[in-house]
């Protein structure tokens, strides 16, 4: 019986390495935050986000047209976007990040970083 | 120079042109499965035309993605004309982010990412970039280094010269909500001010839209396409979706004349089916 529950413990632990070279490390055991921004009718939805620092954040186009995501002070840039194509980005240093659609530069959003605290640390 | 060479210098006619705009030749979405099949309806319209047109200005968005694929089936349909195509970029032209893809196809003999300018029949033509280097919150963008071009090129020429200026996204506020306007224009427009005759074609908003102010007349052309909403009409400028029996009364070519001694181009636009 211990033999059984110690080699299940080492397969969750090969598995865990296998699917995710990050999860060498005990706190990547804590999953990951991550959230959605749509980008629908030419408008990013939420406009602003507010998330924990370790968050992956990922667009996802639903329009007709191609959009990208740019942020303002080049942090992060993804291609050109078509329809049902996403991007994802991970924040990890707090602060804000200002980013517009590059093609129509009157979409614009936000995403506010705030750092990590507790148990919801990813790193 | 032959005989006919001799007899077309004696005639003081006009000049005719076409103006094609925004085929996006790779959509297929609901609002047209075929973008590229109506823009071959066009050059068909445009070879069927009762006078042959001296050559084609296209005001951009080609493509709908920049996929060199796309560029290649929109080359093989517009040159069925058989004339000079003279382009400039829309915003779906320049996804890459060094606009290589457009400027090697189309860059020869323009400076920046697109811009330059060229005479026939008396006509001072120029061809404007608007849609790289946009900035966060704002409109279509000329630049600096453009303007300073523009300003150039317009130094010591006759007042009296007629002016046709053509770039993508308009050159007037048409509606800044959606991004339907140049934030730069008007420096540009500074420059032109001096200029009897002043014709602006522009594209990106895939609907008619005129407008006279002094010595200038704006004008944005049909895609050949899809249409686009009439400003504010909808949630967002995106694709409108209109019966199928109706799409290409609401696509279409724009027939340009200049006849001398007049001041304003005669402009015709002519839906792909009535």
């Amino acid at each position: 019986m211990t033999t059984i529950v110690r080699n299940i413990w080492v397969a969750i632990a090969l598995a865990a390495a296998v699917l995710a070279p990050a999860a060498i490390f005990p706190t990547a055991f804590v999953r990951a935050a991550e959230t959605e921004v749509n980008i629908d009718q030419f408008t990013f939805l939420p406009q602003r986000i507010t998330v924990k620092a370790g968050t992956t954040v990922t667009w996802s186009n639903e329009d007709d047209v191609p959009h990208t995501v740019a942020s303002s002070s080049k942090v992060f840039k993804s291609k050109a976007l078509d329809t049902a194509d996403k991007f994802s980005f991970t924040f990890t240093t707090p602060g804000t990040y200002d980013y517009f659609c590059s093609v129509h530069p009157h979409m614009t959003g936000a995403v506010v970083v705030e750092a990590a605290t507790g148990s919801n640390a990813a790193q | 120079m032959g005989i006919i060479g001799e007899a077309r210098a004696a005639e003081p006619s006009g000049l005719t042109f076409l103006q094609i705009s925004d085929s996006h030749v790779g959509f297929d979405k609901p609002a047209n499965p075929n973008a590229l099949g109506t823009l071959e309806e066009a050059l068909n319209k445009i070879n069927a035309l009762p006078v042959k047109p001296s050559f084609i200005i296209h005001t951009g968005d080609i493509t709908h993605l920049s996929k060199p694929s796309e560029f290649d089936d929109a080359d093989r349909i517009i040159s069925q004309a058989r004339l000079d195509v003279h382009y400039v970029p829309g915003e779906h032209d320049v996804l890459d982010e060094d606009v290589k893809l457009y400027r090697d196809r189309y860059g020869r003999g323009t400076k920046g990412a697109g811009w330059y300018s060229f005479d026939a029949n008396g006509v001072h033509f120029i061809g404007l970039v608007n849609v790289v280097d946009l900035k966060a919150g704002g409109l279509g963008n000329l630049g600096n280094e453009q303007l300073e071009w523009l300003e150039n090129d317009l130094k010591g020429r006759a007042a009296s010269t007629p002016i046709v200026v053509f770039a993508h996204i308009p050159l007037w506020s048409v509606y800044p909500a959606w991004g339907w306007g140049t934030e730069d224009a008007a420096r540009a427009l500074d420059y032109l001010k001096r200029f009897g005759s002043v014709t602006v074609l522009n594209g990106h908003i895939h609907q008619i839209m005129q407008k006279v102010e002094g010595n200038v007349t704006f004008h944005t052309a049909r895609s050949t396409a899809f249409p686009q909403p009439a400003p504010g009409t909808a949630p967002s400028p995106g694709p409108l979706k209109v019966a199928d029996d109706k799409l290409r009364s609401v696509l279409g070519i724009t027939d340009v004349t200049f006849k001398r001694g007049q001041q304003r181009l005669a402009i015709i636009d002519q839906p792909l089916q009535r």
